[in-house]
């Protein structure tokens, strides 16, 4: 979650569609809808909240460069630069010769690199890692319930705010 | 919002709500086991201690305490090996094929199949160590700097792209399954009533909020995931494959093997995931989720991969004779005539024969059959690989050294040890791990539960009568 110097108000919503209609709503009344605790991910949530699109593919296609690069790389130095072999008269003498029995290798890497550069930074830009506390707005948040978090600046629009989610279907409301 | 049409079978029977399926999903992890667990745990674990003693031998005193000769070097090791990795596929193919093809019924299978993968290639790579002789230099067919020259690995050798291949697709399918567990483990996590049951679902969690970014990033991640496993999962066995066709081997030396291969693993491993589940919902009472519909489904897959490997074993006949190769046409009559007939017929019999049984609906409808065929078919791939790794060998191109190969106990002892493991796994694995992944699940219960589908049928007649 956000800061935690930031002020929040949670609504607490039990339907998605509920909770996806209720954001442009909100919003139209001066609200700052910062973000939606869901049970499963909700389609075109990310869209309503205007989130952009994430760039961990890219990543792993950078990560997946990388793990091919390497492989042809090492194919190379071992097989053919440092220690060449001749095994059952098909020598290792050129790299070009010899790449169609490398390809296995490099594919390997690649996916290696790719699959596990992207998990990695998966966790890591999303703060998930074993012994992180995680802050539990409401104890069926990961079960059936929605959890929309609204920022204020001062302690003076919570009634508003609450009155507001209210009215946009929240089931329950929490500071 | 997605809408399903009601002639479609729903994929969630009974009025689910999502909570229901928390319940329902954490119900074996928040219970304790009854009897009939411990019972098959302790039968697994008396087997895998089997293991552990014949490997102990193996180890202590060397690879002549199994059945193998000059003539048959591998035998029940290898047979073992690809048998394992095979049935691991199709965790592989419901999890990533299925995503990518949108196939949501993979929904209420994917979790415990991606399990079955891990677990079965932890088996097979418990036979190549133990098939080395010498596990403490397992190391050897790594790429590593050493004290003779450097004397690197052979990257033209087979043996060294499966080494790349098994550990790429163990780590990735572990990977691709754990981080599809993390928001289930939070769900338990933020139930969980007593101390160390919250703390230990904490550190699986990973401190998970669904939050929009992070719901976001996951299903990228799962996707992309699923787009390099699906390419990995069809490499890994043809690289099993090529350990046998880049030989000279009669018998090996087919171009034939990746694609026929890859479709023994997934008919294979098919066949495990339903003697599993088959068994899974019935004592863990999730009928609701794995319905006869999911059944039927995966007995389409068996019959048509059934029907591949059907097609390959003739090919691979007809080839034999087509080549004019004496030596590979004896190999392939000394199959099917020779000693080991009854090894090529129980193959025949069970991958080729049984399978055809399932163009009948009401066999695939039936719990009993489909369990009792995938059986055959567990035991017809065993005997494919025994067959085409020991009948290839047993009389190679000197008849002076033509012999026959039988295990001894402690292959034996392997070889049912590594069954014990593979339940011991899997056994932990449905009391401790949802094996429903629920948070995937809940997505379609406004669209092809069965609940849904009737209020969508109400609705619908209201509007025709107005």
């Amino acid at each position: 979650m956000s800061a935690q110097n930031k002020k929040f108000v949670y609504g607490i919503f039990n339907d998605d569609a509920v909770v996806l209609n209720a954001i442009p709503v909100l919003r139209n009344k001066g609200l700052k809808v910062k973000d939606v605790i869901s049970p499963f991910p909700i389609h075109g949530l990310d869209e309503a909240l205007g989130l952009e699109r994430t760039r961990i593919s890219i990543a792993c296609f950078l990560f997946g460069m990388t793990g091919c690069g390497l492989a042809l790389l090492m194919t190379y130095y071992m097989n053919i630069f440092d220690w060449p072999m001749d095994i059952g008269g098909k020598p290792s003498f050129a790299f070009y010769k010899n790449l169609p029995a490398f390809i296995p290798v490099t594919f390997e890497s690649t996916v290696l690199c790719a699959a596990h550069g992207m998990v990695i930074t998966f966790f890591l830009r999303s703060k998930l890692l074993p012994g992180v506390e995680p802050h539990v707005i409401h104890p069926r948040m990961a079960d059936d319930h929605f959890v929309m978090a609204i920022q204020i600046n001062d302690d003076s629009e919570i009634a508003n705010v609450e009155s507001q989610l209210r009215a946009a279907g929240a089931i329950e409301t929490k500071k | 919002m997605h809408k399903e049409s009601e002639l479609r079978p729903p994929l969630i029977l009974g009025d689910k709500t999502w909570h229901d399926i928390t319940e329902d999903v954490c119900r074996p992890v928040e219970s304790k086991a009854n009897k009939w667990w411990w019972l098959a745990f302790s039968l697994s674990l008396a087997a895998f201690l089997w293991w552990v003693i014949a490997v102990s031998y193996t180890v202590g005193t060397g690879l002549g305490v199994w059945g193998l000769n000059k003539t048959v070097g591998w035998a029940w090791d290898i047979t073992n090996f690809v048998w394992w990795v095979g049935i691991g596929h199709a965790g592989t193919l419901i999890s990533a094929i299925l995503l990518l093809f949108r196939q949501k019924w993979r929904l209420s299978i994917n979790r415990s199949a991606e399990a079955m993968t891990i677990f079965a290639v932890i088996c097979a790579a418990s036979f190549i160590v133990s098939h080395m002789g010498r596990p403490w230099v397992a190391y050897w067919p790594l790429p590593l700097p050493n004290q003779y020259g450097s004397l690197w690995v052979n990257f033209n050798s087979p043996l060294v792209w499966d080494v790349f291949a098994i550990s790429t697709y163990f780590s990735v399918s572990l990977v691709f399954w754990y981080s599809g567990l993390i928001p289930d483990f939070a769900v338990i996590r933020d139930r969980a009533n007593t101390k160390w049951r919250k703390r230990i679902y904490t550190i699986l969690s990973f401190g998970w909020v669904g939050t929009a970014k992070n719901w976001q990033r996951f299903e990228e991640v799962s996707l992309v995931l699923a787009g390099l496993s699906t390419p990995l999962v069809l490499s890994v066995h043809s690289v099993v494959s090529m350990d046998f066709a880049t030989s000279i081997v009669p018998g090996w030396h087919t171009t034939i093997f990746p694609p026929y291969f890859v479709a023994g693993a997934i008919f294979s491993g098919f066949a495990m995931v339903q003697t599993l589940l088959i068994i899974v919902r019935k004592v863990l009472t999730l009928e609701d989720y794995i319905t006869i519909y999911h059944i039927d489904m995966m007995n389409r897959v068996i019959l048509i991969t059934g029907s591949i490997v059907g097609v390959a074993y003739i090919t691979e006949f007809f080839i034999a004779w087509y080549s004019g190769v004496e030596y590979e046409q004896y190999a392939f009559i000394n199959r099917a005539t020779g000693p080991y007939w009854w090894a090529y017929w129980s193959m025949m019999t069970c991958n080729v024969i049984t399978p055809q049984l399932f163009w009948s609906k009401k066999l695939r409808e039936s719990v009993f059959a489909t369990f009792i065929i995938s059986i055959f078919v567990n035991v017809g791939m065993w005997f494919e690989r025994f067959v085409i790794i020991v009948t290839s060998l047993h009389r190679d191109y000197l008849p002076s050294s033509w012999t026959m190969y039988s295990p001894t106990w402690v292959e034996a002892g392997i070889f049912i040890g590594s069954i014990g493991l593979f339940f011991t796994c899997f056994l932990i694995f449905v009391r401790v791990f949802p094996v429903i992944a629920m948070s995937e699940l809940k997505t379609i219960v406004k669209s092809s539960s069965e609940g849904a589908k009737k209020k969508h049928a109400v609705t619908a007649k209201q509007d025709t009568q107005l």
